[in-house]
């Protein structure tokens, strides 16, 4: 069995006897009888650390690793450089709490600080917090922001990623905040609904931008619709696109959300992930969870403490913005180094790679015997639809050690390729599949 | 320094080759104009940054770390060899199920034992955080009194000394909250909450032990008051660790909880998170559950709830989270799990017992892990304050306990000592919180100027807010 408690059982005794008790036992005497557990757990013995290495090493090695990917939907394989894993695992960062004693935590606030900053420079945004749990809870907690007295309603693209979808039903659910989904037509946002279900009592509209398929939306366009009727705009946004793509400052948004995962963290079947919040500076106070602003201290030294905390559950408890408490700090900080590796260079580059690499990829299915389903400006994202089973297709990819698109339905794949993706992998994917149309 | 501060344009890393098909930009309309402005170093630089920000940080391996409710224990190793396997971090979460078993069974693991140990029949991980697994076990609790057309119960009753947390999650799924009192022994008044309980209350949300540190001995009682007017009962786990192995949530009679794998578990807490919120639930409310379920069977397998609330999130929660905690069940097995809080609850009656002849302890009797100090006295005699102390500690290298909660104790620290401290650690501490009481009682002034040996003093907290700066402004 292992154990992490440093006490031996004399040590134990001798403290027991100072505390003026004679056994383990009696520290839970008070605690009544008909509660107790009778007996043991029913979970396995304790383990020593080569046993517990060797079991989840088997456990894991039931995965696959799959070295092509063409799979997004959410989830992205960018590379990772080294540094990223380097700083993250620094254990002064890693075991850390929540920096409530600034004195002691100024590394942590002020590598928060920067990572606000670097997320308010991606979105052209005023304002960033410190993170939350991922981006559709970005999305969920953004609704939140805009909600007033006499605005109760959400309207949100049905263009955006299912789980932020589903996510933000659930959210609304709770709050009775009204949810309408704007159809897509053509694979975005349909703009003539949008402007017919849009009123007074709208608080705000929401787009993927690139959307779920990977389509650019007339992003634009849609915040004027917003504003026309003072509901607020919010965009979510992939940040690497940001690195080419107009960002939703320039585009008018007043509120930018994301999910960060495509800055340094790993695909880790899903998580942990990070989710960005930033907004226009009159919005500032509406963001939910912690933020972090610079100050000084009793010598007039520059610091930094975690501010505007009249908004959260500690102090305002059932009149807090939000309830969020913890977030996903250290994936804010594997985001902030990553974006000072790849810096605005690196990271215009990786932009303008995916997409390249998506429209490779789209030309070479095509070829192969499909239909791309986009019919304008794509990012890294696309569908395809043949009269092949995607089923088929997908299983023939596997069988070459190849994780093929996304299938969206019997027939629709959605594919999506990075940095990641090299040309001759792309080229033997699709020979696959013109293979497999084929037999 | 700020990152922004350092290096030089042109400077970087060599990270990517060249691109190896032809280019393809935005159209015009949706291209980016606006300058971006990211750090460009080389890859000793940035390191060097880094390391100066950890320098000016405290971890668990920096000393001793008593904030109370955080259970801020030593973050065992192994876990994070496991949680960086690549068959776990290569892993796209929508890889066919086929191919993801090990994650799945890591899922299923997870859930059996952790079942075991809270008494709840399923669980879900999809919860990113303790305060997220809140929000989801009242959307539980509001799907079950809906689905029996059950519309009237608009309240959730929580007692004044709960996490602010619970207030804030009640609001955001709907409900109103009725604060009830806490009784003069820091536990739930029975005459309060029957006053309270009514045909409109949909459930309680408790933590037990409470905030205090005290086990409330009438929770059978309690957990029967709200269930006889059709209320639910919500356990916030923050505390387990004080009982687990010891009492289950389940047989107290509580319905739904939420664990904090980050406290209890050992997960780290990464400077504020990711943390993980799993839900658990008795077999009543688990058709409600949000996303998916993890079966076996021939193989392992997702499946959706029936009556499903939906998502809360995307994919399956924070999933290395989840390997990390699976990893430190495994090491502690059946035998480790009530050490742990039997040890716990140890190390916090020795240092209560030992302090109380200087600070007056909140509320005297046994404690569980934690226990809280009133300064009040201190304060009145002195003029130093619960922060005073605490910043004090900060000299002394000492992470300061959990200030100014529960709201229900004036000048309180909150003190957890947990189970993976040694006694030495403890006896240096209790020495050093009983010379900052003479300091107290001999020089305030020194404790109002502490901390002295920090990177920064005391800093302008009034200013910050009231004059936010909350990113670095580039020269243009």
């Amino acid at each position: 069995m292992g154990s992490y408690i440093p006490g031996t059982e004399r040590e134990q005794k001798e403290m027991l006897a100072e505390t003026g008790f004679d056994s383990m036992e009696e520290l839970f005497r008070h605690i009544p009888e008909e509660v107790k557990i009778n007996g043991e757990l029913k979970i396995p013995s304790g383990m020593t650390e080569l046993e517990v290495r060797e079991k989840m090493r088997r456990i894991a090695g039931r995965n696959r690793v799959f070295s092509v990917c063409f799979r997004g939907a959410g989830a992205y394989r960018h590379f990772i450089p080294s540094v990223v894993k380097s700083v993250i695992s620094k254990e002064n960062f890693l075991t850390a709490y929540t920096p409530y004693q600034a004195e002691i935590s100024q590394g942590i606030l002020q590598s928060i600080f920067e990572y606000q900053t670097m997320i308010c420079e991606l979105t052209g945004m005023d304002a960033s917090n410190a993170s939350v749990y991922d981006g559709a809870s970005a999305v969920a907690e953004s609704i939140a922001m805009c909600c007033e007295r006499k605005r109760k309603k959400a309207l949100v693209s049905g263009a955006v990623n299912p789980y932020i979808l589903e996510t933000v039903k659930t959210y609304c659910s709770g709050s009775g905040t009204e949810l309408v989904i704007i159809p897509e037509k053509d694979g975005v946002t349909d703009r003539k609904a949008l402007e017919d279900m849009i009123d007074e009592m709208t608080a705000c509209v929401c787009v993927q931008h690139p959307n779920y398929y990977g389509n650019m939306e007339e992003a634009g366009t849609i915040g004027e619709i917003a504003h026309g009727v003072g509901a607020k705009y919010i965009m979510s946004v992939n940040p690497i696109s940001l690195g080419v793509v107009k960002t939703p400052g320039e585009y008018g948004a007043d509120i930018a959300v994301g999910d960060g995962q495509p800055l340094g963290l790993s695909l880790a079947f899903g998580g942990p992930y990070l989710g960005f919040m930033a907004c226009v500076s009159k919005m500032t106070r509406k963001l939910p969870g912690r933020i972090v602003g610079q100050t000084v201290d009793k010598n007039g030294k520059t610091g930094y403490v975690l501010t505007l905390q009249a908004r959260e559950q500690h102090i305002r408890r059932e009149k807090a913005s939000s309830n969020v408490c913890s977030n996903q700090a250290l994936c804010a900080l594997a985001a902030g180094v990553y974006l000072s590796a790849v810096g605005s260079g690196g990271l215009k580059n990786i932009a303008v790679q995916c997409m390249s690499k998506a429209h490779y990829m789209a030309k070479l299915l095509e070829e192969a015997g499909c239909t791309i389903e986009n019919k304008g400006s794509f990012f890294h994202e696309f569908v395809t639809v043949s009269d092949m089973p995607a089923e088929k297709i997908l299983a023939d990819l596997e069988a070459e050690g190849i994780l093929g698109g996304y299938p969206l339905d019997e027939y629709r794949v959605l594919w999506c390729c990075t940095e990641m993706n090299r040309k001759e992998d792309m080229d033997r994917a699709a020979h696959i599949v013109r293979r497999c149309g084929k037999c | 320094m700020l990152v922004f501060e350092r290096g030089r344009e042109g400077r970087g890393l060599s990270l990517i080759p060249a691109c190896d098909v032809e280019l393809v930009m935005p159209e015009k309309s949706d291209k980016r104009k606006r300058a971006l402005h990211l750090p460009e170093l080389s890859e000793s630089e940035l390191c060097r940054h880094y390391t100066d920000l950890a320098k000016e940080c405290y971890g668990v391996n920096d000393g001793f770390y008593p904030l109370g409710s955080c259970t801020m224990k030593y973050n065992p190793k192994i876990n994070e060899d496991m949680a960086a396997l690549p068959e776990f971090t290569e892993i796209h979460p929508l890889q066919p199920e086929h191919t993801v078993q090990g994650c799945l069974e890591v899922m299923k693991t997870a859930e059996e034992y952790l079942c075991e140990i809270t008494g709840m029949k399923r669980m879900t991980f999809q919860p990113a955080a303790g305060a997220h697994g809140e929000f989801t076990g009242l959307l539980l609790i509001k799907a079950y009194h809906d689905s029996r057309g059950d519309k009237k119960r608009t309240k959730i009753i929580i007692p004044d000394s709960a996490h602010g947390t619970n207030p804030a999650s009640a609001v955001m799924a709907g409900y109103s909250v009725v604060s009830i009192p806490s009784g003069e022994d820091g536990c739930v008044d029975l005459e309060k909450l029957r006053e309270a309980a009514g045909d409109d209350v949909a459930g309680l949300m408790l933590t037990n032990p409470n905030t205090v540190g005290l086990f409330d001995k009438n929770i059978l009682e309690i957990t029967k008051i709200i269930h006889e007017c059709g209320g639910q009962c919500y356990y916030d786990g923050a505390n387990l660790n004080a009982v687990m192995g010891m009492v289950r949530p389940g047989d107290m009679g509580f319905d739904v909880i939420h664990l904090n794998l980050h406290k209890t578990f050992s997960t780290p807490h990464g400077g504020g998170g990711p943390g993980s919120g799993p839900v658990g639930c008795k077999e009543h409310l688990a058709e409600f559950l949000p996303s998916i379920l993890v079966e076996r069977g021939e193989k392992l397998s997702f499946v959706k709830p029936r009556n499903s609330i939906g998502e809360i999130k995307s994919f399956y929660g924070n999933f290395l989270i989840v390997v990390r905690a699976l990893t430190y069940l495994m090491t502690l097995g059946r035998e480790g799990v009530p050490q742990v809080s039997g040890n716990a609850v140890l190390n916090a009656n020795y240092m209560m017992h030992k302090l109380k002849d200087c600070y007056t302890i909140a509320y005297d009797g046994v404690c569980m892990h934690e226990f809280v100090m009133s300064l009040s006295d201190l304060k009145k005699k002195s003029g130093v304050s619960a922060m005073d102390i605490a910043k004090g500690l900060l000299d002394n290298g000492i992470h300061p306990p959990t200030m100014y909660f529960p709201l229900i104790v004036d000048e309180a620290l909150m003190v957890e000592p947990t189970e993976t401290e040694s006694k030495e650690t403890l006896d240096e501490v209790i020495a050093v919180f009983k010379k900052l009481y003479k300091t107290a009682e001999r020089d305030a002034g020194e404790l109002h100027a502490a901390p002295v040996h920090t990177p920064v003093t005391r800093l302008d907290e009034v200013g910050a807010a009231r004059h936010p700066v909350l990113k670095y402004e580039f020269s243009k």
